[in-house]
Protein backbone atom coordinates (compact mmCIF):
# COMPACT_ATOMS: atom_id res chain seq x y z
CA UNK A 1 0.00 0.00 0.00
CA UNK A 2 1.40 3.21 -1.08
CA UNK A 3 1.22 6.08 1.37
CA UNK A 4 3.72 7.72 -0.39
CA UNK A 5 1.94 8.37 -3.47
CA UNK A 6 -1.67 8.91 -1.70
CA UNK A 7 0.02 11.61 0.31
CA UNK A 8 1.77 13.03 -2.75
CA UNK A 9 -1.99 12.88 -4.17
CA UNK A 10 -3.26 14.75 -1.46
CA UNK A 11 -0.32 17.86 -1.60
CA UNK A 12 -1.57 18.06 -4.95
CA UNK A 13 -4.63 19.99 -4.17
CA UNK A 14 -2.38 22.38 -2.00
CA UNK A 15 0.10 22.46 1.22
CA UNK A 16 -1.62 20.30 4.53
CA UNK A 17 -0.09 19.34 8.01
CA UNK A 18 0.15 15.88 9.33
CA UNK A 19 -2.98 15.81 11.07
CA UNK A 20 -4.94 16.68 7.95
CA UNK A 21 -3.43 14.33 5.85
CA UNK A 22 -4.30 11.63 7.95
CA UNK A 23 -8.25 12.76 8.12
CA UNK A 24 -8.37 13.38 4.66
CA UNK A 25 -6.80 9.87 3.80
CA UNK A 26 -8.89 8.14 5.83
CA UNK A 27 -11.75 9.79 4.18
CA UNK A 28 -11.21 9.60 1.08
CA UNK A 29 -10.47 5.41 1.60
CA UNK A 30 -13.28 5.09 4.13
CA UNK A 31 -10.96 4.29 6.80
CA UNK A 32 -10.09 0.96 5.22
CA UNK A 33 -6.13 1.43 5.19
CA UNK A 34 -6.16 3.43 8.77
CA UNK A 35 -2.87 5.13 9.41
CA UNK A 36 -1.28 6.42 12.85
CA UNK A 37 0.08 10.09 12.44
CA UNK A 38 3.46 8.42 12.94
CA UNK A 39 3.54 7.08 9.96
CA UNK A 40 2.30 10.10 7.98
CA UNK A 41 4.99 12.12 9.47
CA UNK A 42 7.45 9.51 9.15
CA UNK A 43 6.21 9.67 5.13
CA UNK A 44 6.85 13.23 4.84
CA UNK A 45 10.40 13.01 6.01
CA UNK A 46 11.20 10.64 3.12
CA UNK A 47 9.35 12.89 0.93
CA UNK A 48 10.94 15.72 1.97
CA UNK A 49 14.51 13.88 1.93
CA UNK A 50 13.77 12.84 -1.55
CA UNK A 51 12.90 16.16 -3.00
CA UNK A 52 9.35 15.49 -3.85
CA UNK A 53 8.03 17.70 -1.21
CA UNK A 54 9.54 20.33 1.27
CA UNK A 55 8.09 21.75 4.70
CA UNK A 56 5.94 25.22 3.74
CA UNK A 57 5.61 27.39 6.88
CA UNK A 58 3.44 27.25 10.37
CA UNK A 59 0.35 27.86 11.16
CA UNK A 60 -0.36 29.95 14.27
CA UNK A 61 -0.84 26.71 15.98
CA UNK A 62 2.55 25.33 15.42
CA UNK A 63 1.22 23.09 12.50
CA UNK A 64 4.07 22.41 9.71
CA UNK A 65 2.66 22.30 6.04
CA UNK A 66 4.35 20.69 3.59
CA UNK A 67 3.72 21.38 -0.45
CA UNK A 68 4.09 19.10 -2.89
CA UNK A 69 7.75 19.74 -5.44
CA UNK A 70 7.71 19.70 -9.09
CA UNK A 71 9.20 16.53 -8.71
CA UNK A 72 6.89 14.93 -6.34
CA UNK A 73 4.19 16.45 -8.89
CA UNK A 74 6.20 14.23 -11.60
CA UNK A 75 5.90 11.08 -9.54
CA UNK A 76 2.66 11.21 -8.58
CA UNK A 77 1.82 11.49 -12.57
CA UNK A 78 3.65 8.61 -12.82
CA UNK A 79 2.12 6.26 -10.28
CA UNK A 80 -1.23 7.17 -11.93
CA UNK A 81 0.11 6.21 -15.28
CA UNK A 82 1.80 2.82 -14.39
CA UNK A 83 -0.58 -0.29 -13.51
CA UNK A 84 -0.22 -1.91 -10.05
CA UNK A 85 1.73 -4.75 -9.86
CA UNK A 86 0.47 -7.73 -7.72
CA UNK A 87 3.99 -9.42 -7.70
CA UNK A 88 5.39 -8.56 -4.86
CA UNK A 89 2.72 -8.57 -2.46
CA UNK A 90 3.51 -11.49 0.23
CA UNK A 91 2.39 -15.17 -1.01
CA UNK A 92 -1.10 -15.87 -0.55
CA UNK A 93 -1.21 -17.93 2.79
CA UNK A 94 -4.32 -19.31 1.76
CA UNK A 95 -2.98 -21.03 -1.80
CA UNK A 96 0.00 -22.18 0.54
CA UNK A 97 -2.48 -23.71 3.00
CA UNK A 98 -4.51 -25.59 0.05
CA UNK A 99 -0.85 -26.56 -1.73
CA UNK A 100 -0.03 -28.64 1.82
CA UNK A 101 -3.41 -30.02 2.59
CA UNK A 102 -3.30 -31.49 -0.73
CA UNK A 103 -0.28 -33.47 0.26
CA UNK A 104 -0.45 -34.21 3.89
CA UNK A 105 -2.18 -36.99 4.87
CA UNK A 106 -5.22 -37.00 6.26
CA UNK A 107 -5.90 -33.62 6.06
CA UNK A 108 -9.94 -33.18 4.86
CA UNK A 109 -9.10 -30.84 2.37
CA UNK A 110 -12.57 -30.21 1.37
CA UNK A 111 -13.57 -29.48 4.97
CA UNK A 112 -10.64 -26.63 4.87
CA UNK A 113 -12.05 -25.33 1.71
CA UNK A 114 -15.53 -25.22 2.68
CA UNK A 115 -14.56 -23.50 6.04
CA UNK A 116 -12.59 -21.02 4.03
CA UNK A 117 -15.41 -20.04 1.76
CA UNK A 118 -18.07 -19.97 4.34
CA UNK A 119 -15.77 -17.44 6.03
CA UNK A 120 -14.91 -15.51 3.17
CA UNK A 121 -18.65 -15.04 2.13
CA UNK A 122 -19.61 -13.82 5.41
CA UNK A 123 -16.81 -11.24 4.85
CA UNK A 124 -18.48 -10.40 1.21
CA UNK A 125 -21.77 -10.21 2.65
CA UNK A 126 -20.04 -7.36 5.23
CA UNK A 127 -18.76 -5.40 2.49
CA UNK A 128 -22.03 -5.79 0.89
CA UNK A 129 -23.64 -4.40 3.49
CA UNK A 130 -21.34 -1.71 3.95
CA UNK A 131 -22.30 -0.67 0.60
CA UNK A 132 -26.14 -0.58 1.06
CA UNK A 133 -24.93 1.80 3.65
CA UNK A 134 -22.49 3.96 1.93
CA UNK A 135 -24.03 6.88 0.74
CA UNK A 136 -24.49 7.40 -3.38
CA UNK A 137 -22.22 10.48 -3.84
CA UNK A 138 -19.31 8.54 -2.08
CA UNK A 139 -17.81 7.55 -5.00
CA UNK A 140 -14.16 6.49 -3.35
CA UNK A 141 -15.93 4.60 -1.06
CA UNK A 142 -18.05 2.37 -3.17
CA UNK A 143 -15.07 1.70 -5.38
CA UNK A 144 -13.14 0.81 -2.23
CA UNK A 145 -15.74 -1.65 -1.25
CA UNK A 146 -16.15 -3.24 -4.74
CA UNK A 147 -12.19 -3.38 -5.07
CA UNK A 148 -12.67 -5.75 -1.45
CA UNK A 149 -15.85 -7.33 -3.04
CA UNK A 150 -14.62 -8.52 -6.12
CA UNK A 151 -11.38 -9.41 -4.98
CA UNK A 152 -13.57 -11.77 -2.18
CA UNK A 153 -15.67 -12.80 -5.08
CA UNK A 154 -12.38 -14.22 -6.81
CA UNK A 155 -11.21 -16.10 -4.04
CA UNK A 156 -14.53 -17.91 -3.93
CA UNK A 157 -14.61 -18.36 -7.32
CA UNK A 158 -11.08 -20.10 -7.09
CA UNK A 159 -12.12 -22.17 -3.73
CA UNK A 160 -15.13 -23.64 -6.13
CA UNK A 161 -12.52 -24.76 -8.64
CA UNK A 162 -10.97 -26.47 -6.29
CA UNK A 163 -13.42 -28.16 -4.47
CA UNK A 164 -14.24 -29.30 -8.32
CA UNK A 165 -10.65 -30.55 -8.72
CA UNK A 166 -10.58 -32.28 -5.59
CA UNK A 167 -13.85 -34.19 -6.22
CA UNK A 168 -12.51 -35.24 -9.56
CA UNK A 169 -9.05 -36.28 -8.34
CA UNK A 170 -10.65 -38.17 -5.68
CA UNK A 171 -13.10 -40.18 -7.96
CA UNK A 172 -10.10 -41.41 -10.28
CA UNK A 173 -7.78 -42.29 -7.33
CA UNK A 174 -10.21 -42.66 -4.20
CA UNK A 175 -6.67 -42.70 -1.57
CA UNK A 176 -5.37 -39.97 -0.84
CA UNK A 177 -1.91 -39.74 -2.90
CA UNK A 178 0.57 -40.84 -0.46
CA UNK A 179 3.99 -38.91 0.30
CA UNK A 180 6.42 -39.70 -1.99
CA UNK A 181 9.01 -42.17 -0.82
CA UNK A 182 13.01 -41.38 -0.59
CA UNK A 183 13.81 -44.57 -0.82
CA UNK A 184 11.53 -46.89 -2.84
CA UNK A 185 13.74 -46.80 -5.83
CA UNK A 186 11.57 -44.74 -8.53
CA UNK A 187 12.34 -41.55 -8.13
CA UNK A 188 12.03 -40.51 -11.79
CA UNK A 189 8.04 -42.07 -12.13
CA UNK A 190 6.41 -38.83 -12.79
CA UNK A 191 9.44 -36.84 -14.54
CA UNK A 192 10.28 -39.58 -16.63
CA UNK A 193 6.21 -40.08 -17.29
CA UNK A 194 6.17 -36.41 -18.23
CA UNK A 195 9.14 -36.10 -20.65
CA UNK A 196 8.01 -39.06 -22.37
CA UNK A 197 4.73 -37.81 -22.68
CA UNK A 198 6.48 -34.85 -24.10
CA UNK A 199 8.72 -36.37 -26.81
CA UNK B 1 -41.54 -16.38 16.65
CA UNK B 2 -44.29 -16.12 14.20
CA UNK B 3 -44.92 -18.78 11.26
CA UNK B 4 -41.86 -19.18 8.78
CA UNK B 5 -43.12 -17.62 5.00
CA UNK B 6 -41.37 -20.89 3.58
CA UNK B 7 -40.06 -24.13 5.59
CA UNK B 8 -38.46 -27.24 4.44
CA UNK B 9 -38.47 -30.54 6.14
CA UNK B 10 -36.61 -33.12 5.34
CA UNK B 11 -37.09 -32.88 1.81
CA UNK B 12 -35.49 -35.15 -0.92
CA UNK B 13 -36.40 -35.47 -4.42
CA UNK B 14 -35.30 -39.16 -6.40
CA UNK B 15 -34.93 -38.78 -10.05
CA UNK B 16 -35.39 -42.31 -12.07
CA UNK B 17 -34.90 -45.95 -10.92
CA UNK B 18 -32.96 -48.76 -10.16
CA UNK B 19 -29.36 -48.22 -11.82
CA UNK B 20 -30.68 -44.61 -13.34
CA UNK B 21 -31.47 -43.74 -9.88
CA UNK B 22 -30.35 -39.98 -9.18
CA UNK B 23 -30.88 -38.40 -5.44
CA UNK B 24 -31.36 -34.74 -6.79
CA UNK B 25 -31.97 -33.81 -2.89
CA UNK B 26 -31.36 -35.34 0.12
CA UNK B 27 -32.62 -34.25 3.70
CA UNK B 28 -32.70 -30.82 3.18
CA UNK B 29 -34.42 -28.49 5.85
CA UNK B 30 -34.72 -24.77 5.60
CA UNK B 31 -36.56 -21.81 7.12
CA UNK B 32 -37.43 -18.37 5.44
CA UNK B 33 -38.97 -15.75 7.66
CA UNK B 34 -40.72 -12.80 6.99
CA UNK B 35 -38.18 -10.02 5.57
CA UNK B 36 -35.47 -12.56 5.10
CA UNK B 37 -33.11 -13.13 1.94
CA UNK B 38 -31.31 -16.62 1.57
CA UNK B 39 -28.96 -17.27 -1.09
CA UNK B 40 -28.34 -20.68 -2.25
CA UNK B 41 -25.23 -21.80 -4.09
CA UNK B 42 -23.52 -24.92 -5.04
CA UNK B 43 -21.64 -25.53 -8.85
CA UNK B 44 -23.88 -27.32 -11.64
CA UNK B 45 -26.10 -30.34 -11.07
CA UNK B 46 -26.09 -30.08 -7.13
CA UNK B 47 -29.77 -29.65 -6.81
CA UNK B 48 -30.15 -25.78 -6.42
CA UNK B 49 -32.81 -25.30 -9.37
CA UNK B 50 -34.56 -28.25 -8.02
CA UNK B 51 -35.45 -27.12 -4.68
CA UNK B 52 -36.52 -23.95 -5.70
CA UNK B 53 -39.05 -25.55 -8.00
CA UNK B 54 -40.09 -28.12 -4.38
CA UNK B 55 -40.65 -24.71 -2.72
CA UNK B 56 -43.07 -23.45 -5.21
CA UNK B 57 -44.70 -26.65 -5.37
CA UNK B 58 -43.41 -26.72 -9.37
CA UNK B 59 -42.73 -30.17 -8.53
CA UNK B 60 -43.02 -32.54 -5.48
CA UNK B 61 -40.71 -33.91 -3.23
CA UNK B 62 -40.41 -37.59 -2.79
CA UNK B 63 -39.90 -37.26 0.42
CA UNK B 64 -40.50 -34.38 3.05
CA UNK B 65 -42.72 -31.78 3.54
CA UNK B 66 -42.85 -27.96 2.42
CA UNK B 67 -44.85 -25.70 4.15
CA UNK B 68 -45.63 -21.98 2.79
CA UNK B 69 -47.35 -19.67 5.21
CA UNK B 70 -47.65 -22.97 7.66
CA UNK B 71 -49.81 -24.35 5.16
CA UNK B 72 -48.43 -28.08 3.55
CA UNK B 73 -48.41 -27.77 -0.04
CA UNK B 74 -47.19 -30.97 -0.51
CA UNK B 75 -50.64 -32.88 0.61
CA UNK B 76 -53.09 -30.56 -1.24
CA UNK B 77 -55.12 -31.04 -4.58
CA UNK B 78 -53.11 -29.88 -7.57
CA UNK B 79 -56.38 -26.71 -7.83
CA UNK B 80 -55.56 -25.92 -4.48
CA UNK B 81 -51.90 -25.80 -5.20
CA UNK B 82 -52.39 -23.92 -8.11
CA UNK B 83 -54.58 -20.95 -5.99
CA UNK B 84 -51.86 -21.10 -3.12
CA UNK B 85 -49.14 -20.64 -5.73
CA UNK B 86 -50.66 -17.90 -7.25
CA UNK B 87 -52.06 -16.18 -4.28
CA UNK B 88 -48.35 -16.65 -2.14
CA UNK B 89 -45.70 -17.57 -4.42
CA UNK B 90 -44.27 -15.63 -7.09
CA UNK B 91 -41.42 -16.77 -9.28
CA UNK B 92 -38.49 -14.27 -11.60
CA UNK B 93 -36.55 -16.45 -13.84
CA UNK B 94 -33.29 -15.76 -15.94
CA UNK B 95 -34.93 -15.04 -18.76
CA UNK B 96 -38.27 -15.62 -20.94
CA UNK B 97 -39.93 -13.99 -17.41
CA UNK B 98 -42.66 -11.34 -18.99
CA UNK B 99 -45.12 -12.00 -21.33
CA UNK B 100 -43.83 -10.13 -24.58
CA UNK B 101 -47.55 -9.39 -25.62
CA UNK B 102 -48.41 -7.72 -22.36
CA UNK B 103 -47.09 -4.39 -21.02
CA UNK B 104 -45.44 -4.17 -17.59
CA UNK B 105 -48.55 -3.53 -15.39
CA UNK B 106 -50.64 -6.12 -17.75
CA UNK B 107 -47.37 -8.42 -16.93
CA UNK B 108 -47.59 -7.68 -12.83
CA UNK B 109 -51.48 -7.59 -12.98
CA UNK B 110 -52.00 -11.06 -14.15
CA UNK B 111 -51.61 -13.28 -11.57
CA UNK B 112 -54.45 -11.20 -9.97
CA UNK B 113 -56.60 -11.45 -13.00
CA UNK B 114 -55.74 -15.22 -12.78
CA UNK B 115 -57.13 -15.64 -9.13
CA UNK B 116 -60.35 -13.61 -10.31
CA UNK B 117 -59.44 -9.71 -9.18
CA UNK B 118 -61.43 -7.70 -11.24
CA UNK B 119 -59.15 -6.12 -14.45
CA UNK B 120 -59.33 -2.47 -12.52
CA UNK B 121 -58.40 -3.69 -9.10
CA UNK B 122 -55.67 -5.71 -10.44
CA UNK B 123 -54.45 -2.83 -12.87
CA UNK B 124 -54.31 -0.54 -9.82
CA UNK B 125 -52.81 -3.14 -7.23
CA UNK B 126 -50.31 -3.48 -10.22
CA UNK B 127 -49.29 -0.01 -10.56
CA UNK B 128 -48.74 0.18 -6.96
CA UNK B 129 -46.11 -2.85 -7.04
CA UNK B 130 -44.25 -1.08 -9.81
CA UNK B 131 -44.20 2.30 -8.19
CA UNK B 132 -43.36 0.66 -4.89
CA UNK B 133 -39.91 -0.17 -6.57
CA UNK B 134 -39.73 2.88 -8.67
CA UNK B 135 -41.03 1.79 -12.17
CA UNK B 136 -44.08 3.27 -12.67
CA UNK B 137 -42.76 5.11 -15.27
CA UNK B 138 -42.43 1.94 -17.25
CA UNK B 139 -45.94 0.84 -16.47
CA UNK B 140 -47.26 0.98 -20.76
CA UNK B 141 -43.67 -0.38 -22.07
CA UNK B 142 -43.82 -3.48 -23.58
CA UNK B 143 -41.20 -6.38 -22.44
CA UNK B 144 -39.20 -5.19 -26.40
CA UNK B 145 -39.15 -1.69 -24.91
CA UNK B 146 -37.19 -2.14 -21.99
CA UNK B 147 -33.79 -3.16 -21.12
CA UNK B 148 -32.82 -6.44 -19.43
CA UNK B 149 -32.29 -4.92 -16.09
CA UNK B 150 -36.09 -3.18 -16.38
CA UNK B 151 -37.77 -6.10 -17.10
CA UNK B 152 -36.06 -8.23 -14.07
CA UNK B 153 -37.60 -5.60 -11.86
CA UNK B 154 -41.03 -6.03 -13.56
CA UNK B 155 -40.90 -9.34 -12.82
CA UNK B 156 -39.97 -8.54 -8.82
CA UNK B 157 -43.04 -6.68 -9.16
CA UNK B 158 -44.58 -9.26 -10.45
CA UNK B 159 -43.58 -11.61 -8.04
CA UNK B 160 -44.37 -9.51 -5.40
CA UNK B 161 -47.62 -8.01 -6.44
CA UNK B 162 -51.05 -8.11 -3.94
CA UNK B 163 -50.51 -10.29 -0.86
CA UNK B 164 -48.05 -12.47 -1.90
CA UNK B 165 -44.70 -12.40 0.40
CA UNK B 166 -41.96 -15.44 -1.19
CA UNK B 167 -39.96 -14.56 -4.12
CA UNK B 168 -38.47 -17.55 -5.70
CA UNK B 169 -35.49 -16.08 -8.13
CA UNK B 170 -33.43 -18.79 -10.06
CA UNK B 171 -30.59 -16.80 -11.47
CA UNK B 172 -32.13 -13.62 -11.61
CA UNK B 173 -29.33 -11.21 -12.76
CA UNK B 174 -27.89 -14.41 -14.96
CA UNK B 175 -27.67 -12.15 -18.21
CA UNK B 176 -26.85 -8.86 -16.92
CA UNK B 177 -23.87 -6.55 -16.38
CA UNK B 178 -22.52 -6.32 -13.10
CA UNK B 179 -24.11 -2.52 -12.30
CA UNK B 180 -28.00 -3.48 -14.03
CA UNK B 181 -27.61 -7.42 -12.17
CA UNK B 182 -26.72 -4.76 -8.82
CA UNK B 183 -29.71 -2.63 -9.25
CA UNK B 184 -32.10 -6.01 -9.64
CA UNK B 185 -30.38 -7.22 -5.99
CA UNK B 186 -30.83 -3.72 -4.46
CA UNK B 187 -34.58 -4.42 -5.53
CA UNK B 188 -34.68 -7.70 -3.95
CA UNK B 189 -33.24 -6.21 -1.07
CA UNK B 190 -35.24 -3.48 -0.40
CA UNK B 191 -38.42 -6.07 -0.57
CA UNK B 192 -37.35 -8.10 2.18
CA UNK B 193 -36.36 -5.54 4.31
CA UNK B 194 -39.87 -4.39 4.11
CA UNK B 195 -41.18 -7.70 4.96
CA UNK B 196 -40.44 -10.12 2.30
CA UNK B 197 -39.43 -13.24 2.08
CA UNK B 198 -37.35 -14.64 -0.73
CA UNK B 199 -34.56 -17.14 -2.34
CA UNK B 200 -32.34 -16.41 -5.04
CA UNK B 201 -30.64 -19.08 -6.31
CA UNK B 202 -27.47 -17.86 -7.53
CA UNK B 203 -23.52 -19.18 -8.70
CA UNK B 204 -22.37 -15.68 -8.00
CA UNK B 205 -20.93 -15.09 -4.48
CA UNK B 206 -21.16 -11.64 -5.00
CA UNK B 207 -25.30 -11.45 -5.44
CA UNK B 208 -25.20 -14.37 -2.93
CA UNK B 209 -23.44 -11.51 -0.33
CA UNK B 210 -26.54 -9.97 -0.64
CA UNK B 211 -28.59 -11.97 1.49
CA UNK B 212 -28.98 -12.30 5.23
CA UNK B 213 -27.95 -16.03 5.16
CA UNK B 214 -25.77 -18.04 2.32
CA UNK B 215 -26.36 -22.24 2.29
CA UNK B 216 -23.87 -24.33 -0.06
CA UNK B 217 -25.28 -27.25 -1.86
CA UNK B 218 -23.65 -30.44 -3.13
CA UNK B 219 -24.82 -33.62 -4.40
CA UNK B 220 -28.21 -32.53 -3.25
CA UNK B 221 -27.15 -31.89 0.77
CA UNK B 222 -26.59 -29.05 2.27
CA UNK B 223 -22.87 -28.97 3.19
CA UNK B 224 -22.16 -25.49 3.90
CA UNK B 225 -24.17 -22.02 5.73
CA UNK B 226 -22.92 -18.81 6.57
CA UNK B 227 -25.19 -18.38 9.18
CA UNK B 228 -28.09 -15.62 10.26
CA UNK B 229 -26.65 -12.44 11.32
CA UNK B 230 -28.32 -10.24 12.81
CA UNK B 231 -26.21 -7.09 12.99
CA UNK B 232 -23.03 -7.52 11.25
CA UNK B 233 -20.54 -4.64 11.96
CA UNK B 234 -17.52 -7.40 12.63
CA UNK B 235 -15.82 -6.59 9.81
CA UNK B 236 -14.94 -2.66 9.94
CA UNK B 237 -14.40 -3.66 13.37
CA UNK B 238 -12.05 -6.36 13.16
CA UNK B 239 -10.23 -7.19 9.45
CA UNK B 240 -10.44 -4.01 7.81
CA UNK B 241 -10.22 -1.33 10.55
CA UNK B 242 -7.77 -2.89 12.29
Amino acid sequence: MSIKHGLLALLDQGPRYGYQLRAEFESRTGSTWPLNVGQVYTTLGRLDRDGLAQPDGEDDEGHVFYRITDAGRRELHAWFDEPVSRADRPRDELAIKLAMAVTVPGVDVVAVVQHQRAHTLRMLQDYTRLKMRAADDDLAWQLVLENLVFQAEAEIRWLDHCEARIARRDLTAPAPAPLPAVSDGAPAVRGGRTRKGRR
Amino acid sequence: MSTPVLELRGLGRTYGKGETRVESLIGIDLTVAAGELLAVMGPSGSGKSTLLMLAGGLDAPTTGQVLVEGTEITGLSRRRQAALRRRSVGYVFQDLNLIPALTAVENAALPLELDGTSVRKARATALAALAEIGIEGLADRFPDEMSGGQQQRVAIARALVGERRLVLADEPTGALDSVTGEAVLRVLRARCDAGAAAVLVTHEARHAAWADRVVFLRDGRLVDDTGRQSEAESLLAKDVRG
